[in-house]
């Protein structure tokens, strides 16, 4: 745990890719030569282009899941491996090359040096230059509603809850290898942290309009989507008591080891 | 048709379901757990069918009129608890099938890295072994197909 901002850390960089055989070379590579101390890591959600002998070709390790999981399950095998392999940090990016590597010193920094944060999410809102790529304004519309009402929920200020750039440290790396949201995570997860008590926080980054493929969610879907993540946030508030082992793990291992690194 | 026939008929339909059940679970087609709704839908099945003031009774104890409605009400009951049945049965296999799914796929990327260690460590050997590995994995398949 505390070894998270030293330069000894294992850090990992997760990568989920559906069909993404045009893009994903690309996306490994850069962040191979803009963070070269993460590990990166290609989760392969049963694609049925190259795109897994692409991803190992730019020196990606892979794993490969035969069968599609949906983005959900692909983001948990990540940290199920990160776990097996005893990170100390993972961070996941968008195989389609929306994020970039270079904000990725940021996030690192940002989650050393705040103490009890678990998480540190790329937001694409928190600063105000309207220039960049922000999605479309149907889209931002029921990202605002998201963010409104996560806010509401954790008494965190959240502005880009779907934000799929975002680093965690060991706590959220189990938590996540142990239960993760199935159909579109994001904003379920940052409500399964606040559930079992784990901290978010976010910093301010840009991010890139993809460059091939199609998003996961098309415009028709959108509707469903806010539909069943609000459904989902409406029975996680149900389930608000933490299951035993992560309040353990948080007052043991918890902000006295961080505060020794950022003291 | 008269009443005897109805009732006849009503008692063999629903005779013939319970024992098509009782069979595919003998035939471990069906599952025991999955068994018992079916079974407790056709036993009740059967009792309608056989008892005659029992669908009478039950009508008027919970105030419907028409006795064929009770009937309606009863087996839709009985199929809307199959149907939660089924869709919770459905969550907790997609659920084990994507535990199965990741562990399978996070051991196959253990057996890759093991096997290019192994093939780091003698790159010599792994040269020669690695045609013998494929004949080796085929060997057996080939060899029980022969035996048929």
């Amino acid at each position: 745990m505390a070894m998270e901002g030293s330069a000894l850390a294992r850090k990992l960089a997760i990568v989920p890719a559906y069909n993404e055989a045009e893009a994903i070379a690309r996306t490994v590579v850069e962040i191979r030569e803009r963070a070269p101390d993460f590990d990166v890591l290609v989760v392969d959600d049963g694609s049925t282009d190259a795109t897994a002998e692409q991803a190992m070709a730019a020196g990606a390790t892979l794993v490969r899941l035969p069968v599609n999981q949906g983005i959900g399950g692909a983001m948990q095998t990540g940290y199920l491996y990160a776990c097996q392999n005893d990170y100390d940090v993972a961070v996941q990016l968008d195989g389609d090359g929306q994020h970039d590597p270079r904000y990725l010193d940021g996030l690192l920094k940002r989650l050393v040096a705040t103490p009890g944060v678990d998480m540190v999410v790329g937001s694409r809102f928190l600063d105000d230059d309207r220039g960049a790529f922000r999605s479309s304004a149907a889209r931002r519309a029921g990202i605002r509603i998201f963010a409104r009402v996560l806010s509401l929920i954790t008494g965190q200020r959240v502005t880009d809850p779907t934000s799929g750039m975002r680093m965690t440290n060991r706590r959220a790396i189990h938590l996540f290898a142990d239960d993760y949201p199935h159909d579109y995570p994001e904003v379920e997860a940052i409500l399964l942290m606040h559930v079992h008590r784990l901290r978010c926080c976010e910093v301010p980054v840009r991010m890139r309009p993809r460059t091939t493929g199609e998003s996961a969610i098309s415009s028709w879907r959108s509707a469903y989507y806010m539909l069943k993540v609000l459904l989902a946030i409406a029975i996680g508030l149900c389930r608000r008591a933490p299951e035993s082992r992560y309040v353990e793990l948080s007052t043991t291992a918890g902000p006295s080891s961080l505060t020794t690194i950022s003291g | 048709m008269s009443d005897v026939t109805q009732r006849v008929i009503a008692i063999a339909v629903s005779c013939g379901l319970l024992g098509l059940i009782l069979e595919l679970v003998r035939r471990k087609h069906l599952q025991e757990r999955y068994a018992l709704l079916w079974l407790l839908t056709s036993i009740m099945l059967l009792l309608l069918a056989a008892w005659k003031g029992l669908l009478t009774r039950l009508s008027s104890l919970v105030g419907i009129h028409y006795p064929p409605s009770a009937l309606f009400a009863v087996a839709l009951g009985l199929e809307l608890a199959l149907l939660l049945h089924f869709s919770l049965a459905v969550s907790r296999l997609s659920d084990n099938n994507k535990v199965l799914t990741q562990h399978l796929a996070l051991l196959e990327q253990q057996v890759r890295r093991q096997g290019e260690q192994l093939s780091a460590l003698s790159p010599t050997d792994s040269e020669d072994v690695a045609p013998e590995h494929h004949s080796g994995g085929l060997a057996p398949t080939e060899a029980s197909e022969a035996q048929r």
